[in-house]
C-alpha cells in the first residue's frame, strides 16, 4: 500500500470504524456504569449555600486549600495539557474543517502559529506529567501498563499532527496518514480506559458533591 | 452468621451502585488523594494512597459490572480476589484509615473515596478480615449495649455524681421532652464532665431535656466496622427509645461516627425517615447562642485551638458554629492551618483507635497534628469529639507535648454562672 492509499484509507473506512467504535463505546459504558443507580438518601437534607452536585462539577476544577503546595506538577501540568489539547483539537482550522465535512458544525478557529505553540506546550507538559509519574512515589506506585500505554496514545496524535504540520521526517502524506491513524486508536481506546474520564470525572463530581450537599457541606 | 470469603465478594458485589462505578472509572491514578491521606504524608509508604485501599473492591467492580471484565473473567484474564489478599488489604482498610474524607475532598475527578471505603468494610467485615479491636467493640454493643461495657447502672451511678456535684437533676426517660440527650461510653466512663455540661446548659436555656434508659449510648461500631445488619441493630435502640418518649431532637453527643452514624446513616439503615431530628451537641449550642439562650461570663485567657473532628466539620458540615462558641469564651483563639472543612484527622477515627496493632502506625500519621500544633503553640486544644480528645491526648504525650485536651461543650459550661437565672422551661 502507498501512502496515499494508507491516508485514503485512514480517512475513509479506518475513521468511519474508529468514530462507529467511539461512539456505541461511549454510549454503551455510559450506561454500564450509571444504569446500576443508587438508592435514595433517607436522612434528612442540610441545605447549605454553594453545596449541591452542580457546583462541585465546576469547583473540583480548581484545587483545594493546600494542595497545590503539594503536588504543583500535577495540577500546572495538568491545566497546561488539558487545555492544550482542547486548543489542538478543537481550534485548529483544519480539524474544524473536518468537523464541518462531517457534521455541518462550523466554529472560528485560531491561527496555525499559535496552534503550533500549543501542540509544543501540550508535548512539554505531558513529558513533565510522565516524568513527575515516574518520580514522585505513589504515581509510580498507582501506575500500571495502562497508564503509560494511554499516555502514548494521547501523545502520539499531538506528535505526529505538529510533525506533519512543519513536515518534519516523514513525507506528509504518510506523518498526515500516520496522525489519522493514531487519533483512530485514541478513539477506539477511549471508551475502555482511564481515558473515559473525560465523561465520568462528570459524573463523578456530581454525585460526591450532591452526597455532601445533601449535608450541607460544600465540596 | 459465619464469615466466607463468598460471602464477603456477595456483599461487595450487592455494595457496588452507579456512584462506585463512576468513581473507579473515572481515576486516572493522578495520586493526589496520597498527598491528602495523613497515613501516607507522614510515611512516605505509596500502599497508603487512599485509592490503592480499594483495589480488591475495583477488581470486582470490573469483573462483575463491565462487559471487558466480564469477557476477561470467562476467558481466564482476571485476577480473582482472595483470602489472603483481602487478610493483607485490612490494615489498608482499616488500620490506615479513619474515613476522615479528606480524600474525597481533593480528588480532582471527584470521587468520593472514603464512601467506597466504607462501602468496602462492609464485604471486609462479611469475608471475616475486620480487626479484632472493632469486631469486639461491634460484639459488647450489640450484646450489652456499649462498645466499652457500660451499662444502666454505670449510667445511673454518673447521673446520681452529676446531680450531686452541680446540684441539678438529670431527668431519665422523661416523656414530651423536646430533647434527647446521648452519651459515647467514653464520655460516660473517662468525661462525665460532659453530662454536667449539658445539665448546665439545659437549665439555663429552660429546655426539657432527657436521657434515655434504653438508649443512652450514641456510639455506633457497626459503622466502623462496616457490618450495616449489626450497624441499623445499635441504631434501632436510638429510634425505638426516641419514637418511645416522642422527643423532638435526638442529641448526639461529642462523637464524630456518632453522629454520621445517627445523622446521616441511621435513616438508611431503618429504611425510612427518622420521625425526630438529629443534631449534634454542637449544634444545638450554636442554635443556643443565636436565640441568646446560651449566657456565659469571663474569658478563658490563655492560647487555644480548635481540632474539628472529621465527621462533625468536612464529613457533616458543622464548621462555623465551632468557632462562634470558642470566640464567645475565649479571648485568644487561634487557628491551626487547614483548621475547619480541611483540617486533619487525629488519626484515630473510624475504628482505627480500637485497633491495638494498628498504634505504631497511628503515632506515626500524628506527626501530622503535632505539626500542626507547632504552627501555633497553643497552651491548650478544645474539641468536640470524646475519640478525638483521647487519641490526641494519647499522641500528645507520645511526643512529650504538653498541651492539655479539653471538650468544647464543658469549656462553654464552666463559663455559665452557676447561680444563673433559669430561663421558664418551656413544654
Amino acid at each position: 500500500m502507498n501512502d496515499l492509499l494508507f491516508l485514503t484509507w485512514v480517512r475513509s473506512t479506518g475513521l468511519n470504524i474508529a468514530i462507529g467504535i467511539f461512539l456505541l463505546g461511549v454510549l454503551w459504558r455510559l450506561f454500564e456504569i450509571y444504569s446500576l443507580g443508587r438508592k435514595t438518601d433517607l436522612s434528612a437534607p442540610r441545605h447549605a449555600p454553594g453545596a449541591s452536585g452542580l457546583h462541585t462539577v465546576f469547583r473540583r476544577s480548581l484545587p483545594p486549600p493546600g494542595m497545590l503546595k503539594r503536588s504543583p506538577v500535577s495540577y500546572i501540568g495538568g491545566y497546561i495539557f488539558h487545555i492544550g489539547l482542547a486548543i489542538v483539537v478543537f481550534l485548529f482550522v483544519p480539524h474544524i474543517l473536518l468537523v464541518t465535512n462531517l457534521t455541518g458544525l462550523s466554529w472560528p478557529g485560531l491561527p496555525s502559529q499559535f496552534v503550533d505553540l500549543a501542540a509544543v506546550v501540550t508535548m512539554a507538559a505531558m513529558i513533565v506529567v510522565l516524568v513527575d509519574r515516574i518520580n514522585k512515589p505513589a504515581k509510580r506506585f498507582l501506575s500500571t501498563f495502562e497508564d503509560w500505554f494511554t499516555w502514548a496514545v494521547t501523545f502520539l496524535p499531538v506528535l505526529t499532527g505538529w510533525m506533519a504540520v512543519q513536515h518534519l521526517l516523514l513525507p506528509y502524506t504518510l506523518m498526515l496518514a500516520l496522525h489519522i491513524l493514531s487519533v483512530e486508536i485514541l478513539l477506539v481506546v477511549l471508551p475502555f480506559t482511564k481515558l473515559f474520564h473525560a465523561f465520568t470525572l462528570f459524573g463523578s463530581r456530581w454525585y460526591n458533591g450532591r452526597a455532601n450537599g445533601h449535608k450541607g457541606v460544600p465540596v | 452468621m459465619s464469615a466466607t470469603l463468598e460471602k464477603g465478594v456477595r456483599v461487595l458485589k450487592e455494595v457496588i451502585d452507579a456512584p462506585i462505578a463512576s468513581y473507579f472509572n473515572s481515576c486516572v491514578h493522578c495520586g493526589l488523594c496520597a498527598e491528602a491521606c495523613l497515613f501516607y504524608t507522614e510515611t512516605g509508604d505509596p500502599r497508603y494512597t487512599p485509592i490503592h485501599k480499594l483495589e480488591p473492591l475495583r477488581r470486582v467492580y470490573e469483573q462483575e459490572y463491565t462487559l471487558l471484565g466480564r469477557l476477561k473473567k470467562v476467558i481466564g484474564l482476571s485476577k480473582p480476589v482472595t483470602d489472603d489478599e483481602l487478610d493483607e488489604w485490612q490494615e489498608l482498610v482499616y488500620n490506615s484509615c479513619t474515613l476522615c474524607g479528606r480524600c474525597s475532598a481533593v480528588c480532582p475527578v471527584g470521587n468520593d473515596i472514603v464512601y467506597m471505603v466504607r462501602k468496602f468494610r462492609e464485604g471486609m467485615s462479611a469475608s471475616g478480615h475486620s480487626p479484632e479491636g472493632i469486631r469486639g467493640a461491634v460484639e459488647r454493643t450489640v450484646t450489652v449495649g456499649s462498645p466499652m461495657n457500660v451499662k444502666l447502672p454505670a449510667v445511673q451511678a454518673q447521673m446520681k455524681h452529676v446531680e450531686e456535684d452541680y446540684g441539678i437533676p438529670i431527668p431519665l426517660d422523661a416523656e414530651g421532652s423536646e430533647y434527647m440527650v446521648l452519651l459515647s461510653s467514653m464520655e460516660i466512663m473517662n468525661f462525665p464532665e460532659y453530662l454536667g455540661a449539658v445539665a448546665k446548659i439545659m437549665r439555663q436555656a429552660g429546655k426539657r431535656w432527657t436521657l434515655c434508659s434504653t438508649a443512652f449510648e450514641a456510639t455506633n461500631a457497626g459503622i466502623q466496622i462496616g457490618n450495616s445488619d449489626l450497624a441499623r441493630l445499635i441504631v434501632s435502640r436510638i429510634v425505638e427509645g426516641a419514637e418511645r418518649l416522642k422527643v423532638k431532637t435526638v442529641i448526639s453527643p461529642e462523637c464524630g461516627h456518632a453522629y454520621t452514624a445517627l445523622r446521616w446513616e441511621g435513616a438508611n439503615l431503618m429504611g425510612r425517615p427518622f420521625t425526630f431530628e438529629v443534631k449534634h451537641i454542637i449544634e444545638v449550642l450554636g442554635e443556643f447562642q443565636q436565640q441568646g439562650l446560651l449566657k456565659t461570663e469571663g474569658f478563658e485567657t490563655d492560647r487555644l485551638t480548635f481540632h474539628d473532628p472529621c465527621q462533625l466539620a468536612r464529613r457533616g458540615g458543622v464548621i462555623q458554629q465551632q468557632r462562634s462558641l470558642m470566640n464567645q469564651v475565649a479571648q485568644n483563639f487561634v487557628e491551626m492551618p487547614e483548621a475547619g472543612y480541611m483540617n486533619w484527622c487525629c488519626g484515630g477515627g473510624g475504628g482505627a483507635s480500637a485497633i491495638e496493632e494498628g498504634e505504631a502506625l497511628r503515632m506515626k500519621a500524628f506527626k501530622k497534628k503535632t505539626a500542626q500544633f507547632e504552627a501555633v503553640r497553643p497552651d491548650r486544644v478544645v474539641t468536640a469529639c470524646a475519640n478525638c480528645r483521647i487519641n490526641l491526648e494519647e499522641g500528645l504525650e507520645h511526643y512529650q507535648m504538653d498541651i492539655p485536651v479539653i471538650g468544647l461543650t464543658e469549656m462553654i459550661a464552666e463559663h455559665i454562672p452557676d447561680n444563673a437565672p433559669q430561663a421558664a422551661t418551656q413544654s
